[in-house]
């Protein structure tokens, strides 16, 4: 094997790597990032569909409690609760951790830094492998007698930690716990992989900052994912071991639950909370960035303009990770936490509002003065700023303690992460898929079906998510299966059945995104190598790319990632690759 | 499809915000502390309104006007403005940063003192699915609980696990529904027997969690009488959609008499 | 360790599959490619794997400062007790095994320089490797005094001394679930053990590709990682022993 030498150091200019033969290395153990990316899809998607049924369930249930919904039958409330909190963990790990940044991140990330691979590939297999018992264990809690857990995805003890204070509360719980374990490492092996592939695997002239928004969120990310999970796993442990072992990290003593005296003492549940929301808040975080790193993308790369402050835009998600480790206690306000801590969170909380205006100016910066093309990734991607303005805008009233003594556990908060997360996040999720589905798979997606499942999706989930601010307001709290017994909840019942029957139409529209995805694999209209004319180097490459990404020719970067409309050039982008001059910035 | 994007994001705008001011939502408050929260709640919900009205405005008419009109014309080139950029960072920071500045007092008013030297003491207990209230009685002290006394079947002093040889709890009174005198400052303790619940009382803009192991003191003053729901605000198993209760404000006199009656059913 | 100059021009030494998948294969980031030849991106690998460590290290940081901080609020927390109706702290400092565990620490310690031992001589190996290769030239000291296995024998006394502890502590009434303090001991050496352990596994896969005639440059990978990670938790137990130490 000759080898192109290069001065010891540099990129070098050949790369060599035997792609697997056989069914069970190339699509089951595979080391191939870009296998591992789509295994982390479909899973992502499996969950996805899973985690949507529990909702609808849950909705149908919450306006007409004793009707018998198809598959589940009648529900009780305990079951509802099941329901909920299965639904909440599922999206939350299984879907909005998985799909943007293990999904996404592992097939495009190497190629838009100009790698052949990850840093770690058998790491990597072994991540997704993890993820999957995961998500395994995860849905065995669900045929385990007593079934899955009902203390939400938060888990609080002591309803979390002793079996007596609800079904599912035995086998069902220590298996959700065994199950987030699992992620857990996972997730932190993985993190590992990222940032050492985005530190030291960038090609020639890829500097940090000629890297695509895409990458930088999925690096900050991952540095979130690395320091909080270990925190999650602690917690984890702890409490398994006052579920097993007799230990008393979390709760304290003199408590009688169903009649049955406890044997614990001396613990305190509001030590779960810290642990677990020093956790929950940077996870919140690692959901979002990486849908604003592909809003970047795609608005710069649809308004055929650069993307506006590119520097700002790094700094500003550099900000968010680092204040997001230092807000956790807003979720704690009314836990029994000493008020004077509550004070401090409170004001880190608001300062984080900062950097996400930032970014919200900056997109719209983009678009000023561009030249926007509507393909349906855009769409999506102008729907994920409205969505993240709509969703963060609530944030600023949960923020002040004062406000958030009545506001804490209502529906108000509800609407508040499902705009960011359960929308904006997910928007993020479709635009990304839209938008690299045509390098994945050589075909494009058909554009009418994209339109008219945007469309739905946008006014659907506004129609859903909207008027539960309403519902905050007046007082209605969260988690309850129904609402038969609160008496002044009565008159609230209409805006419910609103909001579910906007969910059935929503959530059905997604069969339209389905049935496009799978029929366009086989049949989409064959793509072009860069079919939207963008910039970034998985654009350079065949489509599909093959296995070393680059066809064994390193690519050479000459400037940073959005140089559209060059005044002076004769096409209206330059790639990255192009070694054309660009005005200095 | 850039003027039926522009149509889509106005009329969702038009459509939240109409429902947010058409209709009053928030139930009635009676609290005195309630204006308080109410101010700062409508401060913030002007600043964030008037910012959400304009920012999805924005974001429609742009993708309206900067739509590609199919001519040769390049998009303008421009990498930002780092003035601009300086000048919305500082005006978004003095806004966040003032609207905490503004209510933080609210915050430390509530709950940085402890209750008036005179408040009435009410035991708050929570537990797996009602809400108990306790009354000192003439002594104003509570009496002490044993964890194996507890009997919710048989309710009152039972459930709570009421120690009946300690002289204290001899005057205690027990009641499923919170009973109190308007205008009088109340000395909440929070209690649970198992899980974490949360005692909220909408009208009184009022909540904070009853933690296992902790003994929480707050205080809160009603200023109207009439009868209003309480919810509890904290998952707390299958039951937690019906643990509910009432909070009935009466005046001072049909309090006395109400607590003198519950005195005299225990003999 | 001077990484080889991609201009020497070495006859390659015989390799029983070499390179495939030992080691997690690496993306041919250098000119050679992953298979065979790993001459001139040896140096890379080396600093990539050193860099996967070091970011590894920090999660488990986290989850030791997460012990931590627990043990720390658990030790000082104080819960509504009905019996005195006030607020008492049932912590109880337990009574730790101080000279057995020092006996532990000291093992530990001299195991950290035994592998540094290992590593060094790992290093001159791999560097030595081309040169060794070549007909008609040997290595005066072709296999050397037995580091790592002197490494991993002291790893496992270390361990087999945190069982004997375990088992005192046991005998003097302190289970897992006894006191607060006990539970925190057993937890926070368990999780300690349970990653050394890792470690020493490590540490025998590498002895292992010794006698499997891997390629010295891959060996001297694996074994620098696994040292770099030895020595993290042989800082680790010094921190945890002197938490549960002064802060009890």
């Amino acid at each position: 094997m000759t080898q192109s030498q290069g001065p010891a150091g540099a990129a070098p200019a050949t790369v060599h790597g035997h792609a697997p033969t056989g069914f069970i290395r190339k699509y089951i153990f595979s080391l191939d990032h870009k296998v591992i990316g789509i295994q982390y899809y479909f899973l992502a998607l499996s969950a996805v569909c899973v985690g949507m049924i529990l909702s609808l369930a849950m909705r149908i249930h919450m306006v007409w409690p004793d009707a018998s919904i198809p598959f589940f039958g009648a529900i009780k409330p305990e079951q509802y609760l099941t329901l909920m909190t299965m639904h909440g963990t599922i999206m939350v790990f299984f879907v909005l951790t998985t799909a943007p940044q293990s999904g996404f991140g592992n097939y495009f990330l190497p190629i838009q830094i100009g790698a052949p691979d990850m840093a770690f590939p058998t790491l990597n297999m072994l991540s997704f492998w993890t993820t999957f018992l995961s998500f395994a264990v995860m849905i065995s809690a669900f045929f385990v007698a007593g079934g899955a857990p009902l203390s939400g995805w938060t888990n609080y003890p002591t309803l979390s930690a002793i079996p007596l204070a609800g079904p599912g509360e035995g086998l069902g719980e220590d298996l959700w716990l065994i199950s987030i374990a699992l992620f857990c490492v996972a997730s932190m092996m993985g993190a590992l992989n990222f940032i050492t592939t985005t530190l030291d695997l960038r090609a020639k002239g890829m500097t940090l900052m000629r890297m695509p928004l895409t990458c930088w969120s999925w690096f900050i990310t991952a540095i979130l994912g690395l320091l909080a999970f270990g925190v999650l796993l602690a917690g984890g442990i702890l409490l398994l071991m006052d579920r097993n072992l007799g230990t008393s990290f979390f709760v304290p003593g003199g408590l009688v639950v169903s009649g049955v005296p406890v044997q614990h003492s001396g613990g305190s549940p509001l030590l779960w909370q810290h642990l677990f929301w020093f956790f929950g808040h940077p996870e919140v975080y690692i959901a979002i960035l990486p849908g604003m790193g592909v809003a970047s993308q795609l608005l710069s790369t649809f308004s055929r303009k650069p993307i506006f402050g590119y520097k700002a835009m790094v700094y500003a998600m550099m900000s968010i990770g680092i204040l997001g480790f230092m807000v956790w206690g807003h979720h704690m306000f009314m836990s029994g936490m000493s008020p004077y801590s509550a004070f401090a969170f409170s004001f880190m909380t608001m300062a984080i509002g900062v950097p996400s205006a930032i970014k919200t100016f900056n997109w719209l910066g983009t678009m000023w003065k561009g030249k926007i093309r509507f393909t349906v990734p855009m769409l999506f991607a102008i729907g994920f700023v409205s969505l993240f303005v709509s969703g963060g805008l609530s944030g600023p009233f949960l923020a002040q303690p004062a406000i958030d003594i009545p506001l804490h556990d209502t529906y108000f908060v509800v609407a508040h992460f499902h705009l960011i997360m359960g929308v904006a996040a997910i928007f993020g999720i479709f635009a990304a898929t839209y938008y690299w589905f045509p390098k994945m798979y050589g075909r494009m997606m058909n554009d009418t079906l994209g339109k008219i499942h945007f469309v739905i999706t946008f006014i659907g989930a506004y129609c859903i998510f909207m008027p539960m601010h309403y519902l905050g307001m007046a007082g209605n709290p969260r988690r309850y299966s129904q609402f038969t017994e609160v008496k002044y909840l009565a008159p609230l019942l209409p805006i419910h059945k609103f909001i579910t029957y906007a969910a059935i139409i929503t959530v059905s529209a997604q069969l339209i995104f389905l049935f496009n995805f799978f029929w366009s694999m086989k049949k989409g209209k064959k793509a072009a190598q860069n079919p939207w004319e963008a910039t970034t180097l998985e654009w350079t490459t065949a489509t599909p790319p093959p296995h070393d990404n680059f066809g064994g020719v390193t690519p050479v970067v000459y400037h940073g990632p959005y140089e559209y409309s060059v005044p002076g050039a004769d096409k209206d982008y330059i790639m990255q690759t192009d070694p054309a001059p660009v005005p200095a910035h | 499809m850039g003027l039926a994007l522009l149509l889509i994001i106005w009329l969702i705008t038009f459509f939240s915000s109409y429902f947010f001011v058409a209709h009053a939502w928030w139930p009635h408050a009676i609290s005195a502390s309630a204006p308080y929260i109410d101010h700062q709640w409508h401060l913030t919900f002007v600043a964030m309104g008037v910012i959400f009205i304009m920012a999805q405005v924005t974001l429609g008419l742009f993708v309206w006007r900067f739509r590609d009109r199919g001519d040769t014309a390049k998009a303008s080139y421009s990498h930002g403005n780092n003035k601009l950029e300086l000048t919305w960072t500082v005006l978004t920071a003095v806004l966040f940063l003032g609207l905490n500045a503004i209510g933080s007092p609210i915050w430390a008013a509530e709950r940085f003192q402890p209750a008036d030297q005179g408040a009435m003491k009410v035991e708050v207990t929570g537990l797996q699915f009602a809400w108990y209230f306790r009354y000192t009685g003439a002594d104003n002290k509570f009496g002490s609980t044993r964890p194996e006394l507890e009997d919710a079947s048989l309710g009152g002093l039972s459930a709570l696990g009421v120690d009946p040889n300690d002289p204290t709890s001899k005057d205690d009174v027990v009641s499923g529904i919170l009973e109190l005198p308007v205008n009088t400052e109340i000395d909440l303790t929070l209690r649970s027997q198992d899980v974490i619940h949360s005692f909220f009382v909408p009208a009184m803009r009022f909540k904070q969690d009853a933690v296992p192991g902790l003994m929480i003191h707050m205080h809160f003053r009603p200023e109207q009488t009439g009868d209003y729901e309480i919810a509890c605000a904290e998952l707390c198993g299958l039951g937690h959609y019906k643990m509910h209760g009432i909070m009935r404000v009466v005046s001072e006199q049909d309090f006395q008499k109400w607590l003198a009656a519950r005195e005299a059913d225990k003999q | 360790m001077a990484t080889l100059t991609p201009t020497l021009t070495v006859k390659q030494p015989k390799r029983r599959g070499g390179g495939t998948g030992d080691i997690p294969h690496y993306p041919g980031g250098g000119g050679g490619g992953g298979r065979g030849d790993e001459s001139p991106d040896y140096g890379e690998r080396l600093r990539r794997c050193r860099l996967g460590l070091a970011v590894g290290i920090a999660p488990i940081v986290m989850l030791f400062v997460a012990f931590s901080s627990a043990y720390l609020v658990r030790q000082g927390l104080a819960s509504w007790d009905l019996r005195t109706n006030s607020y008492i702290n049932d912590w109880a400092p337990v009574r730790l095994p101080v000279l057995l565990l020092v006996i532990n620490t000291c093992f530990l310690l001299i195991s950290s320089v035994t592998m540094e031992f290992a590593r060094r001589q790992a290093a001159r190996l791999a560097a030595l490797a081309p040169v060794t290769a070549m007909p008609g030239i040997a290595d005066d000291e072709p296999s050397g005094f037995p580091w790592l296995g002197l490494t991993v024998v002291l790893g496992l006394a270390f361990l087999v001394g945190q069982v004997l502890a375990w088992r005192q502590m046991e005998a003097h009434g302190f289970f897992l679930s006894s006191n607060p303090s006990s539970s925190f001991f057993y937890l926070l050496t368990g999780m300690h053990a349970l990653h050394l352990l890792g470690g020493v596994v490590a540490l025998l896969y590498a002895s292992v590709t010794f006698w499997m005639n891997r390629p010295p440059e891959s060996r001297h990978i694996v074994i620098d990682v696994t040292a770099w990670y030895w020595h993290f938790m042989a800082l680790l137990w010094l921190y945890i022993f002197a938490l549960l130490e002064i802060a009890h």
